[in-house]
């Protein structure tokens, strides 16, 4: 087997801006591609969740039962977890809902804001918790990268740093929002 | 009349100071940065945001840079790590108490609260969030005040007061319920005080106080006027 980094990425309550930015690393991609194995990601088809990940990216909120359920699974697989970009790290966007109520909120988007078929989902679509929460406030998180979104410059220095073995500093370069 | 002059050492620096000048005066002098949040030059310090909190040996308490005056002999510290401990956990409640959401506000990229949370090294809030429901109060022509951008500094209050001396603003409500509000807490727009000078707007830290018409990272605050401020009040009979 090979000695590459085992690298997911997970997608939850955001926009994928923070994937977007993953990819624009453009040729680095190449450089990365050498040191690590993709195992899971929104961009492939990975139908469950990989056992012995090095690295887990997490994107977005945790703002339903789905999220919730794909924080704990892969946190449970992966040796370091990283909250990637503000959403992950605290709420951002996403959050803009919890001064409200769930029921308001369901109410808002299929109820009042919709023209016809006026009624709340209750089954395939994953109900909403509560709150949409930051991800280090469901399950350890190692590292802390914010940015809407981080910028690809960024993002590869921290992965560089993490591949290296060495623990990334990202606030020396980043920012929120 | 002669000035008396003090000797102190700020982070193990000799420096002098004149009589009556503050630890955050002579620091930064000295070019010894203090991060800071309500106080701004020309306006009264207040020392209510406690970003400025020093070490003085013999002193148990910590105590605010931006009031509290030098003297002789007196031996500051101003880094910490006690120190960059509460002024990360101070910018992390902040960020807690209200709805700061940097990506989708106007003051994203010229906002000293997000400026702040980078300098003393905030990369998440330990704390839990708050999400209170806040108004925005957009009855003035100009300019709006979002509310829950607000970090009560009162660099708002204190510039309508003691610069342009109309004295629309003040706060209202204490603790967790404290607001800033014009006049007798009635729209913006009604304030028969209001000059519309728009001073509060560029004094305020955060995306609070904005001119109308700005999207997300467009509102730069404009402080090149404050060095006239301080003139403005030597020059006062």
């Amino acid at each position: 087997m090979s000695n590459k980094i085992r690298l997911a990425t997970v997608w939850l309550d955001g926009c994928s801006g923070c994937h977007m930015s993953f990819l624009d690393m453009d040729e680095r991609l190449l450089e990365l591609a050498d040191k690590i194995e993709l195992v899971s990601s929104p961009i492939m088809d990975a139908k469950d969740v990989p056992p012995n990940i090095d690295l887990t990216l997490i994107e977005g909120a945790v703002s339903s039962e789905e999220d919730l359920h794909k924080a704990l699974a892969f946190r449970k697989n992966s040796k370091l977890v990283m909250a990637f970009g503000d959403c992950a790290v605290t709420g951002n966007v996403p959050s803009m809902r919890n001064m409200f109520d769930v029921d308001e909120v369901y109410n808002r988007a299929y109820v009042e804001t919709a023209d016809t078929q006026k009624q709340v989902p209750r089954s395939v679509v994953p109900a909403l918790l509560a709150r949409a929460r930051p991800v280090h406030e469901v399950i350890h998180v190692d590292v802390h990268l914010p940015g809407c979104p981080p910028n690809a410059d960024i993002i590869f220095y921290v992965l560089s740093e993490l591949i290296a073995g060495r623990m990334p500093d990202p606030m020396k370069i980043g920012k929120f929002g | 009349m002669s000035e008396s002059i003090l000797t102190l050492s700020i982070d193990g620096k000799d420096v002098s100071a004149v009589a009556g000048q503050t630890i955050l005066e002579v620091a930064r002098e000295n070019g010894i940065a203090i991060p800071t949040l309500c106080y701004l030059q020309g306006l009264t310090p207040v020392g209510a945001c406690r970003m400025c909190l020093v070490e003085v040996k013999g002193v148990p308490k910590l105590l605010p840079a931006c009031v509290t005056r030098a003297a002789e002999g007196m031996e500051v510290t101003t880094q910490t790590p006690r120190l960059q401990e509460y002024r990360r956990t101070i910018v992390e409640l902040l960020f807690a108490e209200r709805n700061h959401v940097c990506a989708v506000c106007v003051s994203n990229n010229h906002c000293e609260l997000q400026d702040l949370a980078r300098r003393v090294g905030m990369n998440h809030v330990r704390v839990p969030y708050r999400y209170p429901r806040l108004g925005v109060d957009a009855t003035h022509p100009r300019f709006a005040v979002d509310h829950n951008r607000c970090v009560l500094c009162g660099r708002c209050v204190r510039v309508c007061d003691e610069i342009e001396g109309a004295h629309t603003w003040d706060f209202m409500g204490r603790g967790i319920e404290c607001r800033v509000i014009t006049d007798m807490n009635q729209p913006w727009g009604s304030s028969e005080t209001c000059t519309s000078c728009g001073k509060c707007v560029h004094v305020c830290p955060t995306g609070t106080l904005t001119e109308k018409g700005r999207a997300a990272a467009e509102m730069k605050k404009r402080l090149q006027f404050l060095p006239y401020l301080t003139l403005m009040r030597e020059a006062r009979p």
